[in-house]
């Protein structure tokens, strides 16, 4: 029996039971109302109250028997099966019995829904800790064979020994190294390139649509800024890559330059672009959450427009703002395709951006998409590469959670 | 009265700070036209795929050897995927045996690039003048590529399509619906109508701010570690990809609920209340269905974000070279975007006017579900 299979009898079985169990337990109730008088609840909740006790048991046993399957002390579908479905039809018949005149069936179901909501909530709790262990434990492995100091401070990436002794044929060759310090600059590099579009034109644009336009206008502005946010990143890769990637090499020939395809500038302005409406919907919202009095006040004083918004409105909106550009960088470090498909692929420790460079996400994705065996040093370092990830952007939007806080207390 | 110097200077600054908001926006506007023109202009000579008019001589040999049911000088111009449909063909028309047809086949991909006048078309120069008289003597021609919309991946350009990659790409999608939606939704409804104010309840508000902000790439980490390595999810499968979507749009779903359950005001609840409902009463009955326009919208917006990522999809391993669509959610299967990622790898020119043509199918549908998503909102928005 598949795993396919088991869960297609599961679902299909309990599917069944609850719906005979709902129309059982309705018309029981019904019956009930019309020979013995008004029921507590409505027939309804009867019906819900049965169906709520056949999955309850079901799913608890499902879920005990996956954990325990997954830790390989059970395998036994057919005996999971059956002590679901007997349970599940012990309790129908426990349920049906409970159905009388005035049994409180709406309390019961409301309980019942209201743990179902609560359950929905710890997902999400769940998921963080799923992100982190799943990082951390593969990451930890790595660093019990490459130190972390050497993995954080070493300037060579040069890994491609390491699936030979991952396969036990360890000749004694160049010893892998690790040393991501190059992966991390190319990283920073292109979120440099990325910020230096992104924050002036975000950031104007975002003055532009709150202080000069139109409402009219600034309700078709922001949306069609806002498609660019929409744009897939592969699509953006393939851009930067056919389109943009020769355009700059093309550019720095008429300069007297050399670039590289792969050239850290292409990936990096596109990057920018994609950012380009985080920050003007974020700016756009604080700077329009700036008080008019205190416009209206400089203004009055004699100051130009251009003057109140540089000396008034700005630096009151600046912890917004400063938030906008905290999440920003998070998502320009985070993003992976762009970056995969117009980015190089080799380490490379330059300052120069028309030099190909690489970066933490195409390391991870190089990494794990390769037939390499999945214990070897080199795919673990795609997971010691996703905490510092997870680290660095955990930190920023920490960051600027704090800091929007703080900006909305002030004018409260 | 004539102005003063200085304030000349402050005029002059005034309308430089206003020209720069302006070119920023005709910036980000030009790009966004620009962008469109690009992908467009590279992907429409994908619709269209040359045809071409071979002698086709049905014998014996045929069916061991496809190659020699056409001419050698025609050999290298025809499709490899037509020839390999000669051997069926001629067993289910045996009157066709001994006899010769001039019949219509799918051109190389050589063929077609270079009647395209693409660079880099790899047809051979002895093989150009042929084709050359022949499209002249309308022996070639272009017609729709239909081949595109109903076929699957290949590793001939001209045969390739995108129907395996949409077929995964709905199914991935209908995954992701059936699990983020309902939990997303139960989550908005527990934090806004039911938790209590403690802590617990402030952790789990930070913890989804913070899971919306985390980048893709780190829940494909997460799919590959606990939903393949651990819950044993095949790899490459709808379901895998399905699930790590789901809890990647979890967050997505929840904020936007969360913002449609809270706009409906509070007279509403205590109204209902007053008369005696349940709290669950209330929100069931009353609160959700008012907010069902906000909470649709939001869920198209976060699906439509899910549909147009890779990054974790590729992790879990959907790029694999998938020629048909899949059979169920355990089968190996790619979607829209990945496929656009695969092809764009291609170093045969004609995959790069498909990936073109592939991003475009993906845009329209990004596209057209986030117009919905705003002719929803507007349709259906209440003021109280």
């Amino acid at each position: 029996m598949t795993t396919a299979d088991i869960f297609l009898w599961f679902t299909a079985g309990l599917l069944i039971l609850s719906i005979a169990a709902y129309v059982f337990a309705r018309n029981k109730a019904i019956h009930i109302e019309n020979t013995e008088g008004r029921l507590h609840s409505r027939p309804n909740f009867f019906g819900w109250y049965a169906v709520s006790k056949i999955l309850t048991p079901a799913f608890i046993i499902g879920f005990i028997y996956s954990i325990l399957h997954m830790s390989g002390l059970v395998s036994q579908p057919q005996a999971l099966l059956a002590i679901v479905f007997i349970t599940a039809i012990i309790n129908f018949a426990i349920s049906i019995k409970h159905i009388q005149r005035n049994f409180r069936a709406r309390q019961a179901v409301e309980k019942t829904s209201k743990r179902l909501f609560f359950i929905a909530a710890l997902i999400s709790i769940l998921t963080t800790i799923g992100i982190v262990f799943s990082v951390l434990f593969e990451a930890i492995r790595f660093f019990n064979i490459i130190p972390l100091w050497d993995f954080l401070t070493g300037t060579t990436w040069n890994p491609d020994t390491a699936f030979l002794i991952g396969a036990g044929r360890d000749e004694g060759g160049a010893v892998p190294e690790f040393g991501s310090l190059p992966i991390f600059a190319g990283t920073l590099m292109i979120t440099v390139i990325a910020m230096l579009v992104a924050i002036p034109v975000g950031l104007f644009a975002a003055i532009y649509m709150s202080e000069y336009a139109s409402s009219r206008v600034r309700n078709i502005l922001k949306p069609t800024l806002e498609i660019l946010a929409g744009i897939p990143t592969v699509v953006y890769g393939f851009f930067a890559a056919i389109t943009i990637s020769p355009l700059v090499v093309k550019a720095a020939e008429a300069l007297g330059l050399h670039a590289d395809f792969t050239n850290a500038l292409a990936p990096g302005v596109i990057m920018g672009v994609m950012i380009i409406p985080f920050i003007s919907s974020l700016s756009d919202d604080v700077i329009r959450a700036v008080p008019q009095p205190l416009r209206d006040g400089s203004l009055a004083l004699g100051t130009t427009q251009s003057e109140t918004i540089r000396h008034v409105v700005l630096p009151s909106a600046f912890p917004g703002i400063v938030a906008a550009f905290l999440l920003a960088v998070s998502r320009a470090i985070g993003e992976t395709m762009i970056v995969v498909m117009a980015a190089g692929l080799r380490p490379n420790l330059t300052a120069n951006p028309l030099e190909g460079v690489t970066t933490v996400t195409v390391k991870i994705v190089e990494a794990l998409t390769g037939d390499q065996e999945f214990d070897s040093a080199f795919t673990l370092a795609a997971f010691a590469l996703g905490l510092v990830l997870l680290i660095v952007t955990l930190v920023l939007n920490i960051g600027s959670t704090i800091i929007v806080r703080k900006f909305t207390q002030r004018y409260e | 009265m004539s102005l003063s110097p200085q304030l000349k200077r402050r005029y002059r600054a005034d309308k430089r700070f206003k020209f720069y908001g302006l070119t920023a926006i005709v910036f980000a506007l030009c790009f966004l036209i620009f962008f469109f023109v690009d992908i467009i202009g590279k992907a429409v000579p994908a619709f269209e795929q040359a045809y071409i008019q071979v002698p086709v001589s049905y014998n014996q040999s045929v069916i061991h050897n496809y190659n020699r049911a056409i001419p050698k000088e025609y050999r290298r111009l025809v499709s490899k995927s037509f020839l390999r449909t000669l051997g069926q063909k001629l067993e289910a028309h045996p009157e066709l045996m001994n006899t010769t047809q001039e019949e219509w086949a799918l051109a190389n991909h050589r063929v077609d690039q270079f009647l395209k006048g693409h660079e880099g078309h790899g047809l051979k120069k002895k093989y150009r003048k042929t084709v050359e008289q022949m499209y002249q003597d309308g022996k070639i021609e272009f017609r729709f590529n239909t081949n595109f919309f109903t076929r699957g991946d290949s590793k001939m350009a001209e045969n390739a399509g995108v129907l395996a990659a949409a077929m995964g790409s709905i199914m991935v999608l209908l995954i992701t619906i059936a699990v983020s939606v309902p939990i997303g939704v139960m989550t908005a409804i527990y934090l806004e109508e039911f938790a209590p104010d403690n802590r617990f309840t402030q952790a789990i508000e930070v913890n989804i701010n913070n899971l919306a902000a985390i980048p893709s790439i780190l829940y494909g980490l997460l799919g590959l570690a606990i939903f393949i390595n651990v819950m044993g999810v095949p790899r490459s499968s709808a379901l895998a990809g399905g699930l790590t979507l789901a809890l990647m749009t979890l967050p997505v779903i929840i904020i936007s609920t969360r913002a449609a359950l809270r706009s409906v005001p509070q007279s509403i609840r205590d109204a209902a209340f007053g008369l005696g409902a349940s709290s669950l009463q209330v929100v069931i009955h009353h609160v959700l269905p008012l907010a069902f326009p906000g909470i649709l919208t939001g869920s198209i917006i976060g699906l439509a974000q899910a549909m147009g990522e890779t990054a974790p999809l590729l992790i879990v391993g959907m790029m694999a070279y998938i020629p048909d669509a899949p059979g169920s959610i355990f089968d190996a299967a790619t979607v829209l975007p990945a496929q656009v990622y695969t092809w764009s790898s291609e170093s045969i020119r004609a995959f790069e006017e498909r990936t073109a043509a592939g991003i475009l199918v993906l845009l329209t549908v990004l596209l057209s579900l986030n117009a919905l998503a705003v002719y929803l909102r507007k349709k259906f928005e209440v003021r109280w």
